[in-house]
């Protein structure tokens, strides 16, 4: 008989591969820069009542901001899932445009609708990410067996009931995962804030920032991020104890159908939710005008930019399709070996701890964490600091834990029975993979390759700080616009947002089509 | 898909390493995200002197010069540009800067000169933008009931033409009267925006937003992008109400390739980079005898007398004048 | 052929399965009984090779111990199916072949027949009725040709009617196709419909494994008589061909001497001299299930259609509902 614990080993050795990549790109920069920092300031920075008062509204503003994208999402996520409607591919189109807007634009468009204050602030956080919410419960949502919800309806329990008795349940992993993602998102929003708060409210993250780039007063950015990891660790591990218990779901395939009944109310508070979103979307293309379009086919107002825009759209294609790449490699790695692992009976704590490290990334700085690569990466053998290789991997820490909070609630849910007919016909564990759950996995998989895509394109930070200006993106270049005075600067920095949408827009598409012609 | 994937990973791999140049006569330059600079004559240069100039952005003035900072020990290049008078303090504390007179630095940039390590490349004024119809002059005109409610500034402690506003308040009134000044512009409903762009874009009446306020802190340049089709600019620049920024260019202590960074120094203020500077950054050159473009002439001439705070005094003050600031503005 | 020895299964510290020894022959259909939670599902996942256990687990005298699940060459059919929702029909019923390289036809469409679903190749396995799933599971699991096919409850997710007819199917199925099988179930009906040989198994133990009739006639003791549908226990004492008990005398095959004997519901009658007031009545398919309180005790007895509780019935013995408990069957 098989001894030991077959696939533990090999599982610990995948699971050394994101775990080594986190340390390197992630845990070792920012305890530098801790360190850097020093412990002096943490006391003065805890004792302070400013201290608290952030924290109060860092927390507050991403809980508010979550509550609504995961009320926005799930009728979303209902349609995308349970609905044979025409017009899902342009509905998940939508909702993943926000999330590739520079912030700058999206904080303009909602500061000339909505004035600034902190409601703005959370609409527009929220704005960002009902993509998550609504894709990763959609793509779960639609292996559910409908029979569930049927058999209890039948037991005479109403809609919502049925719902927060049945439904929600099965649901469960999928909400509270994407839940945990979009407070993270929300928590370590930066433009928004700022732009919206007009210098009144402040986030841990605008603090961090300004006590490191303006003010250089390393100790004090030291303890806030000291205090940011501290409380992204309490959320996360709060987050884990909610979507624990997932549960092993009879998977089906097929369970759209056109709505009936009261589901109408509820595909029409969808199509509300996806109205809701275009209403920035178009008060941006709105601002962009032929004229703009005309000078970005150039290079821009006064040669304002060294590319065309045409350029910058296909140098975004270009380095998000890299970016993609390698981040779904080593989110789905990273997958890969936390599912292994829950499998060969590992301690759940211990594949908790790995899943919860992994989403570190997510919480922490991009302020505390580029500049940490800054005083590290050059030990590296070929200096990483100034390679253009830095982008794409700095993309990959964030799209890892998107691809495994997308991926893993389905993996999970895969009956382990299901698993073992296969191997007891003949499939080896590879090809377990292969013919059961990379296959009941792919609609995930779709999404995670759509959000990886999203983040990869309207990734301004790193880019900006790293791009050549030969090879500038668009969200870059949009950046450069905005900030320059002259109407065509502004309609061209429109024309930008407009091509970028569009950009992804395509891509989503592109995506969605790729997926429905490979596995089913 | 599934097969090509990862072969996709690996070629994306190797076109990332090979693509990273290995030329021993390439200069990094390190510098903020607003640089700019036309391809050709970077292509120029490469010509005449065989040095690739490698450009590498890195956020703004501030991100700039705190990561110059932190790699001081390993720099991250050979020669950096876009330090401001604002931050310069800092950097040459820190001694992130090696010592050099750049050629030419005595045709107009000793004019700018704070210390021997770093060469002026360029002016850039901040100053209070107005529509045309406003007759405001000076600071004093700001905290006038005539324009009640038209004046919005950025905030210091977030944005770089915010705080040089505050610097040219404090130049002009001094260390006692400035505070004093602030709580009558707050009296007189001036606007705090966290940066240019909302209060430029959105805020102020004379740009493409068409916001309600007439007065705006912005550029002495900016005036030159607000030209009408009729060939008259839609707003002016109050040159009473200006602080200068200064950039900076210098080598980098611990470059790998010091002897063509000197020379990319000299390059930022020849001629042929220097007659670029206004319309690829929208800032002055520093550099005489170098003409202005034609929209410049006639919108965003060169303030003449603009207020200066001494960098080291900036670099002394800053958090405090900052907390005084928020005490009388928002408090 | 299958042999067992010593077989453990531990989950943490609860053992699941303990030191359990087993043979199948090629050919035979061993039928492993007990209630829920026995650990007899353990059992056959411990062969299958899906659980850690220590001892032996042979195939024809070869050490299994290093051959991983997917190189058993065991079919496993699971209680629901568990049929791959992505796949079609016949696609599931390809898979193994698939796996093993094999061509798909003409296999696939023979199987299809042998479970009676030949047109349903290009259906989706989602679209299937219970038992047509069950059916598809199975032919899923005979197409590679297993050399020994294990079924983990194959029929109890199933209603009543369907379960029995598919019990025939499969029995007949595994007959034609002189499969060696193992069966578990918790029901004994489909035990004795199935198998050639029962073992019963009680707490991780297999206690009894013996022909179908021996089981059912001759029970290891009285949990094992219980577990197999015996409700009242009561002595006797045997001699010659016949037994005498408080019901009366009976003819039964056992050792000369007191014996302790289960009774089924069917093995007490009406219309004999024993009487007993009817305080409880069921129907069921072709009687009434009757609850009857004699002076002494009360019992569960069979009755005609009609029985009223509250009436008055004589009670006698039949011997096709009687269990002699703790003995071997006496040779003839």
């Amino acid at each position: 008989m098989a001894r030991g614990r077959p696939g533990l080993t090999g599982a610990l050795v995948t699971a050394a591969v994101p775990l080594g990549f986190l340390a390197v790109f992630f845990v070792w920069p920012v305890l530098a820069i801790i360190r850097l920092g020093g412990g002096g300031g943490v006391a003065a920075v805890l004792s302070s009542s400013d201290t608290w008062r952030v924290v109060e509204f860092t927390v507050g503003q991403a809980a508010a901001a979550t509550a609504v994208a995961v009320l926005t999402g799930l009728p979303v996520a209902f349609l995308l899932a349970r609905t044979a409607l025409r017009g899902h591919t342009l509905v998940r189109a939508v909702v993943m445009v926000p999330f590739v807007l520079p912030t700058v634009v999206v904080g303009l468009a909602f500061r000339s609708l909505l004035g600034g204050g902190a409601l703005p602030i959370i609409l527009a956080n929220a704005f960002f990410n009902v993509a998550v919410v609504a894709r990763t419960v959609a793509a779960l949502w639609s292996h559910v067996d409908r029979r569930a919800e049927d058999a209890a309806r039948s037991l005479g329990a109403g809609r919502a009931r049925t719902f927060f008795s049945v439904t929600f349940p099965a649901l469960r992993p999928a909400v509270f995962s994407s839940a945990a993602v979009v407070f993270l998102f929300c928590a370590t929003s930066f433009g928004v804030v700022l732009l919206l708060g007009g210098g009144e409210y402040s986030t841990l993250e605008t603090e961090i920032y300004l006590r490191t780039v303006q003010l250089f007063d390393l100790p004090g950015a030291a303890a806030l991020s000291l205090l940011q990891v501290t409380s992204v660790i309490a959320v996360l591990v709060i987050g884990a104890v909610l979507r624990r218990r997932s549960t092993t779901l009879n998977l089906r395939v097929d369970t759209a159908r056109r709505p009936r009944g009261g589901e109408w109310f509820v595909v029409a508070a969808a199509y509300a939710v996806v109205i809701a979103l275009l209403v920035p979307i178009i008060s941006l293309v709105a601002k962009s005008s032929f004229n703009g379009f005309k000078a970005l086919a150039g290079t821009g107002f006064r040669g304002s930019l060294q590319i065309t825009g045409w350029d910058a759209a296909l140098n975004s294609v270009k380095a998000a399709t890299y970016a993609t790449l390698l981040a779904l490699a080593l989110g789905v790695v990273a997958c890969v070996a936390l599912v292994t692992l829950s499998r060969t009976r590992a301690r759940p704590s211990l594949v908790e701890s790995i899943d919860t490290a992994l989403m570190l990334p997510l919480g922490v700085s991009a302020v505390t964490v580029g500049f940490g690569y800054l005083i590290t990466l050059d030990k590296l053998p070929g200096d990483l600091r100034t390679s253009p290789m830095l982008v794409p991997l700095a993309q990959a820490l964030v799209v890892t834990p998107l691809v495994i909070r997308t991926l893993l609630p389905v993996l999970r849910s895969i009956d382990s029975r299901l698993r073992q007919a296969a191997a007891t016909l003949g499939a080896s564990p590879w090809r377990v993979w292969r013919e059961v759950d990379i296959p009941l996995a792919s609609r995930s998989f779709i999404a995670a390759t759509a959000f990886a895509y999203a983040v990869a394109l309207g990734e301004f930070g790193a880019t900006s700080f790293l791009a050549r200006p030969d090879s500038a993106t668009l969200p870059v270049v949009i950046g450069r616009l905005v900030s320059r005075p002259g109407e065509l600067n502004n309609q061209m920095a429109y024309a930008a947002c407009a091509l970028l949408m569009l950009v992804t827009t395509a891509i989503v598409i592109a995506v969605d089509r790729l997926g429905t012609v490979g596995e089913f | 898909m599934r097969r090509l994937g990862p072969l996709l990973v690996v070629t994306a791999l190797v076109a990332g390493c090979s693509s990273t140049p290995t030329n021993s006569h390439t200069v990094v330059l390190v510098t903020h995200d607003s640089f700019s600079v036309d391809q050709g004559v970077l292509d120029a240069f490469k010509a005449d002197t065989g040095i690739t100039i490698d450009v590498r952005k890195t956020g703004d003035a501030g991100a700039l010069t705190t990561q110059l900072v932190l790699t001081k020990a390993a720099p991250i290049g050979d020669a950096a540009f876009g330090v401001d008078n604002t931050f310069a303090s800092r950097a040459l504390q820190e001694g992130v800067f090696a010592e050099y007179q750049a050629k030419d630095s005595d045709k107009g940039p000793q004019n700018y000169a704070i210390d021997k390590r770093l060469t002026a490349v360029d002016v850039g004024d901040v100053c209070v933008n107005a529509t045309q119809d406003v007759d405001a002059k000076t600071f004093e005109d700001l905290a006038d009931p005539r324009f009640k409610d038209q004046l919005v500034v950025e905030d210091p402690s977030t944005s770089s033409p915010g705080l040089a506003f505050l610097l040219a308040t404090i130049a002009h009134y001094g260390n006692q009267g400035w505070v004093n000044y602030w709580q009558r512009l707050k009296a007189n409903g001036v606007k705090v925006d966290s940066g240019w762009e909302e209060a430029y874009s959105q805020d102020f009446a004379g740009s493409s937003g068409k916001g309600p306020r007439k007065l705006v802190v912005s550029y002495a340049s900016s005036p030159s992008a607000e030209i009408g089709d009729d060939g008259k600019a839609r707003t002016k620049a109050l040159l009473d109400t200006c602080f200068r920024q200064v950039e900076y260019a210098g080598v980098l202590n611990g470059a790998k390739n010091p002897d063509d960074a000197r020379k990319v120094v000299d390059f930022l203020i020849s001629e042929k980079f220097q007659k670029l500077v206004p319309d690829a950054m929208y800032v002055y050159p520093t550099r005489d005898g170098v003409a202005l473009p034609e929209q410049w002439q006639q919108a965003a001439p060169k303030p003449e007398s603009p207020a200066t705070v001494p960098a080291d005094q900036i670099q002394g003050n800053r958090d405090r004048w900052i907390e005084q600031w928020r005490a009388a503005v928002r408090g | 052929m299958l042999r067992i020895e010593g077989l453990t299964v531990r989950y943490g510290r609860t053992t699941a399965v303990r030191e359990v020894d087993l043979e199948i022959a090629d050919g035979e259909v061993l039928a492993l009984l007990g209630p829920s939670g026995c650990g007899k599902s353990t059992l056959l996942r411990g062969i299958a090779g899906l659980e850690q256990a220590d001892g032996v687990v042979a195939w024809d005298g070869t050490d299994l111990a290093g051959t991983p699940v997917h190189r058993r060459g065991f079919g496993l059919v699971f209680q629901d199916g568990q049929l791959f929702p992505h796949r079609d029909v016949a696609g599931n019923v390809a898979f193994g072949l698939k796996m093993a390289g094999l061509p798909k036809e003409p296999r696939v469409g023979e199987l299809l027949d042998l479970v009676g679903l030949n047109d349903y190749g290009k259906r989706k396995v989602t679209e299937l009725s219970g038992g047509e799933q069950q059916r598809v599971a199975l032919a899923r699991a005979l197409a590679p040709n297993p050399r020994l096919l294990l079924l983990d409850e194959p029929l109890s997710a199933l209603d009543r009617s369907l379960r029995e007819q598919l019990a025939v199917d499969l029995s007949r199925l595994l007959r034609a196709g002189n499969s060696t099988a193992l069966v578990v179930t918790h029901d004994h009906d489909e035990a004795f419909t199935l198998a050639d040989r029962v073992a019963i198994m009680r707490q991780g133990e297999i206690v009894q494994s013996g022909s179908p009739e021996e089981v059912w006639r001759y029970p290891v003791d009285e949990d094992t008589a219980r577990f197999l549908g015996c409700s009242t226990f009561i002595d006797g004492e045997v001699s010659g061909n016949a037994v005498t008990t408080e019901f009366g005398e009976v003819e039964l095959s056992a050792e000369d001497g007191p014996v302790r004997l289960g009774l089924r519901p069917a093995a007490l009658k009406t219309g004999g001299e024993h009487p007993g007031i009817v305080t409880a009545a069921v129907h069921r398919r072709d009687h009434v299930r009757i609850t009857v309180k004699s002076a002494t005790r009360e019992v569960e007895a069979t009755a005609p259609i009609g029985v009223q509780p509250g009436a008055v019935v004589g009670l006698r013995l039949d011997p096709d509902g009687m269990a002699v408990v703790g003995q071997r069957r006496r040779p003839r």
